[in-house]
């Protein structure tokens, strides 16, 4: 029997294709390490920010417009990135709404996944009538843009919530719009996928066998096309937090309440003018450095695991 | 050519027909259109009246068939919101945005076209490598902090240009034009560039990978070695032989640019169609949701029927292949 020692697992890994790419690759390593240290900025966000910005008891409106690293005039409160007008610390709401984004952003990919793979793997799998409905259906979805697509799911939905709970649910809203803007592509290359390994001899081994289809589909067919989900669902999720900062930015996703980045963008922009750019400035970078890590990631994961997708 | 343009008309009125069922669901199910208007201080009676004013206490078949025949008429009854009809609504701004998306779309194809050449032929040199750069940067950038940039750069800095609206318009009877006064051109600058940025990169990156691609036929060689001048190699020779694709991406991002003015318009608050659909997505304006819905369908599957038949008119290859004669 073999033996099992974790230190030879974490070699063997260390030494695989993947690791040694990633060791080569200096754009992967640095957005590799911005992206995690943003999502564990956000994820321990109570612990890092020195202010809980949604407790109105640590509120003191004299801190409104505290300029960056400079002593405010009344309290002698200092802020890294400056505060807000309402003397919120402008560096803890970045931290909370750099969870919003990134909860938004991973939920609606998840949710896309789910959503695309198993209507792709229906649509190769079963085939039929079912399938060519699944595929009509993604063709007319592909018209129109996402982000349109996103906005109108968002603006239906919000119909649907009574007047009191709009705010409250206004972040699952968000995730179900932009999942279903983006299950098509994962439904797209899964059927594909799906189609070729249908005809190969382990699945109609699996068949003769007697697997009934569900199963054929989820141990066998899954497991060998989530290579290419992987990918797309990195470039996904750059795009899905890109979307998500974009609705908020129009006022038609996060609510002030919970502000994503693209909320805070928004807010932000109301004080350009009047002089206080670190409003602004601080979560518009943050955004910025978070879609570009996750895009750069997501080129570099399509180029090892998948150069035919090129 | 015959059948395929039947097929294709066809695909495009049943993607219409599904559109319309979701504009007509929307209207009927989505939310209450009389507690979205009436707000908290309601009245039994001002709820029955709106209802019958707008039509919601007929029969859900009757209602249907007054959307379809008002849709067909351009008419998708009152908005919740302003209390006025749609059609007059939507067809007082939709110049301001067409206009906007013309002019982005000319800024996007002539800088594009001559960026993508530029680069193609000086695939090595520094100005190249440098635009290439600044395109993949702005290619990652969301279209609402490069509207925001220019506002800072050009409007709060330097002062230059307006940050928002569309400046002095003329009416010109049928079409409310900003570009005849100067206040409107200054205006229209700053929001064009940046509803056509993406798309110029976009058309810029195909122009020069088609351009590098004939480069290397061999028909260039020989307009070479026949000593002919550069300029005419270049452009006369090579850029025409790029163009099939680009037509046909130049086609399709016509209808992404319209529906990406919805952004652009909400930063430099422009006051086209785009502005209102997300004005009327905030106060759940159903009316104005569907109207836009199906205006923008009818946009996007025409421009994707013309620049399909088009591809099939411009690409001779593509006649012999389907007509089987040839080879």
């Amino acid at each position: 029997m073999r033996g099992f020692s974790f230190t030879n697992t974490i070699s063997r890994a260390w030494k695989s294709d993947f690791m040694w790419s990633f060791r080569r690759t200096p754009v992967a390593i640095v957005s590799f390490f911005v992206a995690m240290i943003l999502i564990l900025g956000a994820v321990f966000a109570p612990l890092f920010a020195p202010y809980n910005p949604f407790d109105p008891a640590t509120l003191n409106l004299m801190n409104g417009f505290s300029q960056p690293m400079v002593p405010n005039q009344f309290t002698g409160d200092s802020f890294w990135l400056g505060a807000d007008d309402q003397g919120r610390d402008v560096f803890s709401t970045i931290l909370y709404g750099l969870r919003i984004s990134l909860f938004v952003g991973f939920a609606a990919v998840a949710f896309a996944m789910v959503l695309g793979v198993t209507l792709g793997l229906v649509a190769g799998y079963v085939g039929g009538w079912i399938g060519a409905l699944i595929m009509r259906i993604a063709d007319v979805q592909l018209t129109f843009p996402g982000i349109l697509v996103a906005m109108l799911v968002f603006g239906i939905a919000k119909g649907f919530t009574p007047i009191e709970q709009r705010d409250e649910m206004a972040i699952w809203v968000l995730v179900i719009a932009i999942g279903l803007s983006e299950w098509v592509q994962f439904a797209r290359v899964v059927r594909g996928a799906t189609m070729v390994e249908k005809n190969k001899e382990y699945v109609q081994a699996a068949h003769l066998n007697g697997r009934r289809p569900i199963s054929i589909m989820v141990r066998h067919i899954l497991p060998n096309v989530l290579g290419p989900v992987l990918v797309i669902a990195t470039i996904s999720l750059a795009l899905a937090i890109i979307a998500e900062a974009t609705l908020s930015f129009l006022g038609v996703g996060a609510p002030p309440t919970q502000p994503s980045l693209g909320t805070l963008i928004r807010i932000g922009q109301g004080f350009m003018f009047s002089g206080e750019w670190w409003i602004l400035l601080f979560p518009a970078v943050t955004l910025l450095t978070l879609a570009l890590s996750v895009n750069l990631l997501g080129d570099w994961l399509r180029d090892v695991l998948n150069p035919k997708l090129r | 050519m015959l059948a395929f343009t039947i097929r294709r008309a066809f695909q495009s009125l049943i993607v219409l027909l599904v559109v319309g069922l979701v504009a007509f669901s929307m209207f009927n199910f989505v939310g209450d259109p009389v507690d979205n208007m009436l707000g908290q201080e309601r009245t039994g009676a001002d709820i029955e009246r709106l209802r019958t004013q707008l039509g919601l206490d007929q029969p859900f078949p009757v209602q249907y068939y007054r959307f379809l025949e008002g849709a067909v008429q351009g008419n998708f009854g009152i908005s919740y919101r302003q209390g006025r009809p749609v059609s007059d609504v939507i067809s007082e701004r939709i110049a301001a945005t067409l206009e906007l998306a013309m002019v982005s779309a000319i800024l996007a194809i002539v800088f594009g076209v001559a960026l993508g050449v530029f680069t193609a032929i000086r695939r090595n040199g520094w100005a190249a490598n440098i635009i290439m750069s600044l395109s993949l940067i702005g290619v990652s950038l969301p279209t609402f902090l490069i509207g925001i940039l220019l506002i800072y750069l050009f409007a709060v800095e330097l002062g230059w240009l307006p940050s928002f609206g569309r400046g002095e318009t003329v009416d010109l009877g049928w079409w409310r034009t900003g570009l005849l006064t100067e206040s409107g051109r200054k205006a229209i600058i700053l929001p064009a560039i940046t509803l056509g940025l993406y798309q110029m990169t976009l058309i810029m990156r195909l122009v020069r990978s088609e351009m590098l691609e004939v480069l290397r036929q061999d028909y260039i060689r020989f307009a070479r070695a026949r000593g002919l001048k550069d300029r005419s190699v270049y452009f006369r020779h090579a850029l025409k032989n790029t163009l099939v694709p680009v037509i046909t991406v130049t086609g399709m991002q016509l209808g992404s640019i319209i529906a990406f003015a919805i952004i652009t318009e909400t930063v430099f608050q422009w006051p086209g169609v785009g502005l209102l659909f997300i004005n009327a997505i905030r106060f759940v304006d159903i009316p104005v949701m569907a109207a836009y819905l199906m205006l923008i369908s009818v946009m996007f599957v025409s421009i994707n029927l013309v620049v399909d038949l088009l591809y099939f008119a411009i690409d001779p290859r593509l006649r012999a292949d389907r007509s089987g004669s040839g080879k």
